[in-house]
């Protein structure tokens, strides 16, 4: 009987382990960035070259820092929901990553553009700053320019609507 | 058999080269020194690329891995230490970086996680011998649920 009892018991917690570890996504890695100040960055904006972009110009408003390129399947499934969050008064702040502008005009005049600015990374210096592993990624920055939380992968109803309005509105009260 | 062996040999030949891609990129190039050489390909052996989980960055061939292994070089002829090239990699990836993750509280169960198994599987294993002890002892070598089947009016 005892033996049963342990098998049924060791079983029983493998179980626990595979279900709880299998159901956990790997590419997800925790970024180092949370909780320190937006890493420093000097790209040109998309639209106009002249203009710079870099850290400071996250500061003062809750800003989404969004990273996409027109080569990636994964950012058009995202796209809606960026669309959605823009008009529901979301600053939403662009990394367009190792791109082309040819490129990049087209994917936004087809889809539409949901973001204030947009920074053009067109060697990837910038994402690598940001530990960009894999677009599309999603930042979210305090008023002080603190980077608070990470999405990597293309944004879902479930993360926008549990994780990441809550945290603005958190962050848009303090 | 030559029918079947010269493509064979064909697809491994392919793999073979494929492998050395990477390494024939490194060969190109230029280090002030042997030590600094040394440091470059010890770094690149050492941090993991982030997109190719399983491979480091010498292995992977994803425009991301080519990138960091530049950025590497740079930072090695740029004469930075060992040290500052880690801190940089793990400041923006994380410890996931790194192939020989430091030893803290996030990583204790990756590092005794053996240990663990190991200690698990000695015990079981001890508790399996002593009941077998036990039942040698009583002198049936049967457990008893099975002895009324063995004793019993068949």
């Amino acid at each position: 009987m005892l033996r049963f009892t342990v098998i049924g018991v060791v079983f029983a917690l493998l179980i626990g382990l595979f279900w709880v570890g299998l159901g956990l996504n790997p590419r997800e890695l925790p970024s180092p960035l949370i909780g320190k100040p937006a890493p420093e960055f000097r790209i040109p904006e998309l639209f106009d070259a002249a203009r710079e972009l870099s850290q400071d110009d996250l500061k003062d408003k809750v800003t989404l820092v969004n990273v996409w390129a027109s080569w990636c399947s994964s950012c058009r499934s995202e796209h809606r929901h960026l669309l959605t969050l823009q008009r529901n008064g979301a600053r939403i702040v662009g990394l367009n990553y190792k791109d082309e502008r040819a490129a990049a005009f087209g994917y936004l005049n087809s889809g539409g553009n949901p973001y204030e600015v947009i920074g053009f990374d067109e060697s990837g210096a910038a994402g690598i700053e940001w530990g960009v592993y894999g677009t599309p990624e999603t930042f979210l920055v305090d008023r002080q320019g603190v980077v608070r939380y990470k999405h990597v992968g293309p944004l879902n109803d479930i993360v926008i609507r549990d994780t990441l309005l809550p945290l603005i509105a958190e962050l848009e009260r303090s | 058999m030559r029918r079947i062996l010269t493509p064979l040999l064909g697809a491994v030949a392919a793999l073979l080269l494929a492998g050395t891609a990477a390494a024939q990129d490194a060969a190109l190039l230029q280090f002030d020194s042997s030590e600094q050489e040394a440091l470059y390909q010890g770094l690149v052996r050492e941090l993991r690329c982030t997109v190719c989980q399983n491979q480091t960055l010498l292995d992977s061939n994803s425009s991301l891995a080519q990138d960091l292994r530049q950025k590497v070089y740079t930072q090695v002829r740029e004469g930075a230490s060992r040290e500052s090239v880690v801190d940089f990699m793990v400041s923006r990836y994380g410890d996931f970086v790194l192939y020989r993750p430091p030893l803290k509280s996030e990583t204790a169960l990756l590092w005794f996680g053996p240990l663990l198994f190991l200690l698990t599987g000695g015990l079981v294993l001890a508790f399996v011998l002593r009941q077998q002890r036990t039942r040698a002892a009583a002198g049936t070598g049967v457990s008893t649920p099975d002895q009324p089947r063995i004793h019993g009016k068949h």
